[in-house]
């Protein structure tokens, strides 16, 4: 960008700006990440080590936070409740992307008549707080015996990411050209071959940001799990608050579980920082 | 450009068979978008309406036999209550405060990181890792990882830097006591930040490449290219990242809940209508509670919503 600017003159001043400016980068890029080293330091010392004043940094480092966190003092495994998440997560990312991509062609690739009207129909009911629908939904549940129910989750969960999901998919959808598929409409391909030829390797980037942030808000999620989900459906993130306050001296602890529960979201959206910016910005930034 | 861009979407392939009539062929259009649009309607609409149905009821599950009908009782109570009226407030102070905040920051760190220096990706990486930390865990990390008096970070580093410098009276704040607010906006700040980074970032990004370096040659500093060229083309995306983090903060649970439980003045509406019906059990008045919750949503919803299909009609109409 700058190799046809001729600002020889300004060298020296402009590269200690420079390395200044990065300079700042470093050090807020540090300051942000220090409460997850910190997160990830303490699960790696004793609980004697990490609950002290001024703070231990390089105290022996031992699993025992892991192995607390996995229950072998308490006999209380974490496994059934992150088995629930993932049950929920994955679950629930799977009926939005089998709803979201037909609602989507039908908002891009075939309009309906007044598509933007049902756009915002979609992202209207993201703007209600969850909250105010949480009793009903409590209600129904008791009166039905789907409370303590992780397939309640899914659809709960399901219902808080259509929206985000549909308004993705269109703007991923809205990319395929139409001469292409007029083309191969002209050419004799079916819609079959149209699918999957031209739209899916197309929309394939898409999918794959939509299921990442699908699956990160869902793994998230903690006030409906709590309230609608008891001993045997529990997600994750209510086995942590619970796992809180049934604990002594736990710092090393809680870090270790902080640290488990978070991994799947830390190395997927690590994995795909790209999906994640598209996917947060509803494909508006691609 | 404009609204009319809206009317002249192309009307892609029309192919439309013989013998098949215009409104079946409408239906079949309609047909992929059906399932999504039910079922959206029947998991968020039907239950506001119950909400709203229960709202006009006296019923407290603690006296299941005092139930029946109460007109506008629990509205009353609703807006005489100075617990919701302190909630209302304590929600917009949250809420306004951490989106601009954190809108701030995440355009002074993208301003930053899009120019180029040596570990840009890595610094990157390291500012997105706090917007992936699961809240609860994030919550409890700063509760009693970072909060804590006695043994948490903040503390700590101060009993570090007092005694690096022989001293042995280092203050020692109970920020959770002291400030509990700012202990709340303090951790979604550091969680939402990296968010608004990410999206203006990748604005910045965007920018034409060509128009900087023309107004660059023509001698323009580096505020008239900010206040002229990036600021402008900035607006959407401030205004996206403005909108959905407000949509998700607003909504925030697991902060207050974590760190301070609602006390202290820390009590956001989402907290407060958890509490009604969860603690109190009163269903009537928490339905209430509710009812004006949405329609406050609603009403910023409209003003929001306006922002985005302006968003909206740009990027159709390109």
């Amino acid at each position: 960008m700058t190799h046809a600017v001729p600002v020889t003159t300004r060298r020296p001043r402009r590269s200690y700006k420079t390395a200044g400016l990065g300079l700042a980068a470093w050090v807020i890029g540090v300051v942000f990440f220090i409460p997850v080293a910190w997160m990830v330091l303490t699960s790696f010392h004793s609980e004697s080590n990490a609950g002290t004043n001024p703070p231990k940094i390089g105290a022996p480092l031992t699993v025992d936070g892991y192995r607390d966190f996995f229950g072998s003092s308490t006999g209380a495994s974490p496994w059934p409740s992150l088995f629930n998440s993932l049950g929920a997560s994955v679950g629930s990312t799977l009926i939005v992307l089998a709803l979201a991509v037909p609602a989507a062609y039908a908002l891009s690739i075939k309009p309906v008549r007044k598509w933007t009207d049902v756009m915002f129909f979609f992202l209207s009911t993201k703007m209600l707080p969850p909250v105010a629908g949480l009793l009903p939904i409590y209600l129904f549940a008791k009166n039905t015996d789907f409370l303590d129910n992780v397939w309640l989750l899914v659809i709960l969960y399901t219902s808080m990411n259509l929206p985000i999901a549909v308004w993705m998919m269109r703007s991923f959808l809205a990319e395929v050209p139409p001469a292409i598929m007029e083309a191969a409409a002209i050419d004799g391909a079916g819609l079959l071959n149209i699918l999957r030829k031209i739209i899916v390797p197309i929309a394939m980037p898409g999918i794959a940001a939509t299921s990442l942030i699908c699956f990160i808000f869902s793994w998230n999620e903690m006030l409906f799990a709590r309230v609608l989900t008891g001993v045997v459906s529990q997600t994750a993130p209510v086995f942590l608050t619970g796992f809180v306050t049934s604990q002594g001296l736990f710092l090393a602890k809680v870090c270790a579980a902080a640290t488990i529960i978070s991994l799947p979201v830390l190395v997927a959206g690590f994995a795909a920082q790209d999906k994640l910016v598209q996917g947060l910005s509803l494909g508006a930034v691609k | 450009m404009t609204a009319s861009a809206l009317t002249t979407i192309p009307p892609r392939t029309v192919t439309r068979r013989p013998g098949v009539s215009p409104r079946r062929a409408g239906w079949i259009r309609r047909a992929p978008l059906m399932p999504a649009l039910i079922f959206l309607i029947i998991v968020t609409q039907l239950p506001f309406i119950a909400t709203l149905v229960i709202s006009f009821l006296r019923w407290n599950a603690l006296d299941p036999g005092n139930r029946g009908w109460a007109g506008f009782a629990n509205y009353k109570e609703v807006f005489t209550d100075s617990r919701l009226r302190e909630s209302v407030i304590t929600t917009i102070v949250l809420t306004v405060s951490v989106v601009l905040i954190s809108l701030a920051l995440g355009l002074g760190i993208a301003l930053l990181l899009d120019r180029k220096f040596f570990g840009r990706g890595l610094v990157r990486t390291l500012m997105i890792a706090p917007f992936l930390i699961v809240p609860v865990a994030a919550a409890l990390l700063f509760k009693h990882g970072i909060y804590n008096p006695v043994y948490g970070l903040f503390n700590g580093t101060l009993t570090g830097i007092w005694h690096t410098f022989g001293s042995q009276n280092p203050p020692q704040p109970d920020i959770l006591t002291i400030h509990p607010k700012i202990a709340v906006e303090a951790e979604l700040i550091w969680q939402w930040t990296p968010f608004m980074m990410l999206i203006l970032l990748a604005g910045l990004q965007s920018r034409d490449g060509e128009v900087m370096e023309a107004a660059h040659v023509d001698g323009a500093g580096n505020w008239q290219m900010f206040r002229y060229i990036t600021l402008p083309h900035m607006r959407r995306y401030l205004e996206l990242s403005a909108l959905l983090g407000t949509i998700f903060i607003i909504a925030n649970f697991d902060s207050v809940f974590t760190i301070t439980s609602g006390g202290l003045g820390t009590a956001n509406l989402p907290y407060t209508i958890y509490e009604t019906f969860y603690a109190s059990h009163d269903y009537g008045l928490a339905s209430a509670q509710g009812v004006v919750v949405v329609v406050g949503s609603l009403i910023i919803a409209t003003f929001a919503l306006r922002v985005v299909s302006s968003l909206f009609e740009e990027e159709v109409g390109r």
